[in-house]
Parts: C-alpha cells; structure tokens; sequence
C-alpha cells in the first residue's frame, strides 16, 4: 500500500472517530433513558417512526460505524492475522458491506 | 520473554488491548443489533417478540458488559484522539485512569437503570 493511501486510511479511522464520539454519545444517553421501565418496540417505534432526524443521525451512525470498523479490523487482521493483499481487502470490503447494508436496512425499518 | 512482558506491563499497553478486543467484539455484536432491529420491517410485535429476550437476567447482564464495551472504546478513543492532536502531556496514565473511570460510571448507569 502506499504511502497516500496509508495517510487516506488514517484519516478516514481519525474523522470516523470523531463523528462516533457524538454518535456514541447520544446513543449512551438514549438507551440508559429508554431501558428505564423495560424496552418496548411500541416505545422505539414511536421515538423512531416518521422522525427524519432521527433517521438522519442513525444513517450517520451507520455511515461512520461501516468506515471506523472496517478500517480497524484491517489493522487487526494486518498485525495479528497476517492478512495481506487480496485475502485483507476482500475482508475489509466485506465488514464495511455487511455492516453498511444491515446498518442501514435497520435504520429504515424502525423509521418507516 | 519475561523483560517483553515486563515491558508490556503498563496502563498504555492495557489501554491499548482494552480498546483493540472492545472494539473487535463491538464489531462481532452489530450484525445481530442491526438483524434485532430490522425486524420492525416485520411489524411491531415482532420486533416485541425480541425484545422480550432482553427481560431474562442473563441477557441484561451481557447488555451491561457490552455497555461497558461500547463506553471504554469511546473513552479510550477519545483519549487516543487526545494524545494524538493535542499537545504532548505528560498525563497519559492520568487520561487512561479518566477513561476507565468515565466507562465503568457509564455501565453503572446502565445497570442501575435497567434492574
């Protein structure tokens, strides 16, 4: 790998941190309020349901979630796997795929 | 061997194995989170079925662990996002105790809330 596409990597794992620091935040806050009293899907479904900012901030989650940990399992895969090549980009295509195709049909089943 | 372990043996370095395995096993959970979650395309109940699982006292106790997960990946996080772009310090332990503190707070939270 070269060098820019080392320093393009570092920068996605950096700005996709920043981005989770909020996400994650929120959502600590969210589900620490929520599990109060016992979950109901009635109770997400209604926070959730129709609300486009909601939608919006999720599909972001999602958005950064597929980014940060396919770059990290890369390094992981990289370090203690010894994956290199062909074998390392077919896996880190396939989290972020997984996770970005999953993350956002869940997305979209609780908000339409 | 034993110097390599003696030299491994530092908050930095639990610091580091806390946010690799957390963030590993963060990874391993969100296709089952996201699959729960996308059985609100089925309908409401449904997705009730489910979540009635998280009332068992085990399920609430793998919750509050990956709670605590998801909380010592953010604050160690954060503290790598600190040690990189701000000014050298030399705080490093004090920030990785600050970001076990803030994950465990986080977890208590949680486990107070959800019993």
């Amino acid at each position: 790998m070269t060098a820019a596409a080392q320093t393009r990597l570092w920068l996605a794992q950096r700005a996709s941190a920043a981005v989770l620091a909020f996400c994650v935040v929120v959502h600590l806050a969210v589900i620490i309020y929520a599990v109060r009293g016992g979950l109901s899907a009635a109770e997400i479904l209604a926070r959730t349901q129709g609300s486009l900012p909601w939608a919006g901030f999720y599909a972001l989650f999602v958005v950064a979630v597929a980014v940060h940990a396919s770059v990290g399992v890369r390094a992981v895969a990289l370090e203690w796997l010894h994956l290199r090549g062909r074998a390392l980009g077919v896996l880190v295509a396939l989290v972020a795929a997984v996770l970005l195709g999953l993350g956002l049909r869940a997305v979209w089943a609780v908000y339409a | 061997m034993r110097a390599d372990w003696h030299a491994r043996n530092h908050p930095a370095y639990w610091a580091f194995v806390v946010h690799r395995l957390s963030g590993l096993l963060l990874t391993l959970f969100l296709p089952a989170h996201f699959l729960m979650l996308g059985q609100a395309l089925h309908g409401e109940a449904q997705l009730d079925g489910l979540l009635r699982w998280t009332d068992a006292p085990l399920v609430k106790t793998a919750e509050t662990v990956l709670i605590l997960l998801l909380a010592a990946h953010l604050t160690g996080g954060v503290r790598l996002l600190m040690l990189e772009f701000l000014a050298w310090r030399n705080w490093q332990k004090a920030l990785a105790a600050i970001a076990a503190g803030a994950a465990i707070a986080v977890g208590l939270g949680f486990a107070l809330n959800v019993a």
